[in-house]
């Protein structure tokens, strides 16, 4: 069966799966669903005051609050929806030995259910720019291809890192030290020009860094009012299509020996 | 594969790996596959296993704990993949090999209902239809919006029962499931399963119990240590398990 009629199949799967998650995160909180949308507005009013008002340096960015929220919008659903997915087929196993279900649909809905998060980020977002008086012109719909790609991007880095988790159990606790680094080495909180004195390794690594292609493309429509370089786009459509496929060959490989790991 | 089976199993060996030796270093990691020491040792779960049901029958499988009952079950609900051989199986499969399986314990009766049904297979619409059957079937009218967390053991298989069974699939897959519950229950459970048979649903059933088997099904398997030791009529293949000469 190919991919797509198996995704046809399990389609209410999917959508019960997602709702599972968002529901069972939220059940008992007083605000519930609110907080998807607070949470990322409460973190940029702490990282706004602490960076704009200690280090004078970063006041040469024009609005800081809309620079600092899309950076962490595109990081933060990259680290939450890879995080999460990593130990979905491990959390599933009971599932996984009593029932068949296509396993990649663990790490998928996964992500989907970040991706929710995502969107309500995205209204944080429309929020602040509204109060900054934050200066929209129509490029602001060419958003979607950032977050496209973060999402694809993700999906191949989630296949890959659910897979490999289950033979190696360690990377569940390696995983919070790489993505603490990759933030630094991404320019969320950050203006590039603060590199000029760093090493050229690290500047290297920051422009080859997938993320930053995704955030400075989002950066550009939102915050500049222009389109961004095409060579942005190639490299960011480069990084997921290597994500997906070493994701999904790994997946597949891997798949028939979970039910014996787990 | 024949028409007129529902399941053909053809030479299906199992291989499991037990791990016997802890290796708690790096060190020692390196050292052992270095000199290809094999930390596992393989364990042959099943042998060559063949057999064939036809549609509409009802066969038993029966043998002693660890024989590879539930393993052979698995292997045919898709779960596991044999290691040698095939499996062909025709039309939709029910597998109860647990139930609940899919639960999520902080949701409640009703989100469950959709969430189990949808991991089986159904469609929302088809479990939006049928709700009320499902749970008045599982008895559970006062408890659906109840968190399951909060129910007995007994009243989760009820209704793990009663999702699994609400419409007919071709092969209906039983391993177990009718120990729990109360007797009132397992005699619904029963009644609901012949009416299955009735519709032409083959079943397979696996169970300790040898007065259950003889009850519900028609044939049946005698697995030992994962070899078919013997296949046929219920009555003849339980007489002979049951039989003391037999057991060594």
């Amino acid at each position: 069966m190919s991919f797509i009629s198996v995704f046809v199949k399990y389609r209410a799967l999917i959508d019960q799966l997602v709702m599972r998650d968002i529901k069972t995160k939220y059940r008992r909180s007083v605000l519930g669903l609110v907080w998807t949308v607070l949470n990322p507005l409460l973190m940029m009013a702490v990282l706004s005051i602490v960076f704009s008002y200690f280090f004078s340096r970063y006041g040469s960015i024009e609005n800081f609050p809309v620079y600092l929220l899309c950076g962490q919008l595109i990081f933060n659903f990259f680290n939450e929806s890879t995080s999460i997915s990593m130990g979905s087929i491990i959390h599933s196993g009971e599932l996984i030995k009593k029932v068949y279900v296509p396993k990649y649909l663990f790490p998928i809905t996964k992500v989907l259910s970040s991706s929710v998060n995502l969107l309500s980020s995205v209204i944080a977002l429309v929020i602040v720019m509204v109060v900054t008086r934050a200066r929209v012109t129509p490029t602001v719909l060419l958003a979607v291809f950032p977050l496209l790609y973060v999402f694809l991007f993700s999906v191949g880095v989630s296949l890959f890192l659910a897979a490999a988790a289950v033979s190696f159990r360690d990377l569940l606790h390696l995983y919070g030290v790489l993505t603490t680094a990759w933030m630094y080495l991404t320019p969320v909180i950050y203006p590039m020009e603060i590199l000029e004195g760093a090493p050229k390794w690290v500047t290297l690594i920051v422009n080859i860094n997938p993320l930053t292609a995704f955030i400075k493309i989002f950066r550009c429509v939102v915050l500049e009012g222009v389109t961004a370089p095409a060579v942005l786009h190639i490299q960011s459509l480069i990084w997921c299509g290597i994500a997906l496929l070493i994701g999904s060959f790994v997946f597949r490989k891997a798949q028939d020996t979970f039910i014996l790991k787990i | 594969m024949k028409i007129e089976n529902a399941i053909e199993v053809q030479d299906v060996s199992m291989c499991f790996n037990l791990s016997r030796e802890k290796v708690d270093s790096i060190k020692e990691y390196v050292i052992k596959a270095l000199k290809r020491q094999l930390f596992y040792e393989e364990f042959w779960a099943l042998n060559d296993i063949s057999f064939e049901i036809k549609k509409g029958d009802s066969v038993g499988l029966v043998g002693m704990n660890g024989s590879g009952k539930s393993t052979m079950l698995k292997i045919i609900a898709g779960v596991l993949k044999p290691t040698k051989g095939t499996v062909e199986t025709t039309g939709t499969i029910a597998p109860m090999i647990e139930l609940g399986a899919g639960f999520d314990h902080d949701l409640t009766a009703r989100e469950n209902i959709f969430l189990n049904g949808a991991l089986i297979g159904y469609s929302q619409e088809m479990l939006e239809e049928r709700f009320e059957d499902i749970i008045s079937f599982a008895g559970l009218e006062r408890f659906v919006d109840v968190p399951i967390k909060n129910f007995s053991s007994g009243m989760l298989a009820r209704l793990g029962f009663s999702i699994a069974t609400i419409v007919d699939a071709d092969i209906l897959i039983i391993d177990e499931i009718l120990s729990v519950g109360d007797y009132q229950f397992q005699n619904k459970c029963k009644k609901r399963i012949r009416e299955m048979m009735d519709r032409n649903t083959t079943v397979l059933f696996v169970s300790h119990s040898i007065e259950q088997v003889k009850e519900i099904c028609k044939k049946a398997i005698w697995i030992d240590r994962g070899h078919v030791r013997m296949m046929g009529e219920a009555e003849e293949v339980c007489d002979a398990y049951e039989d003391p000469r037999e057991k060594e």
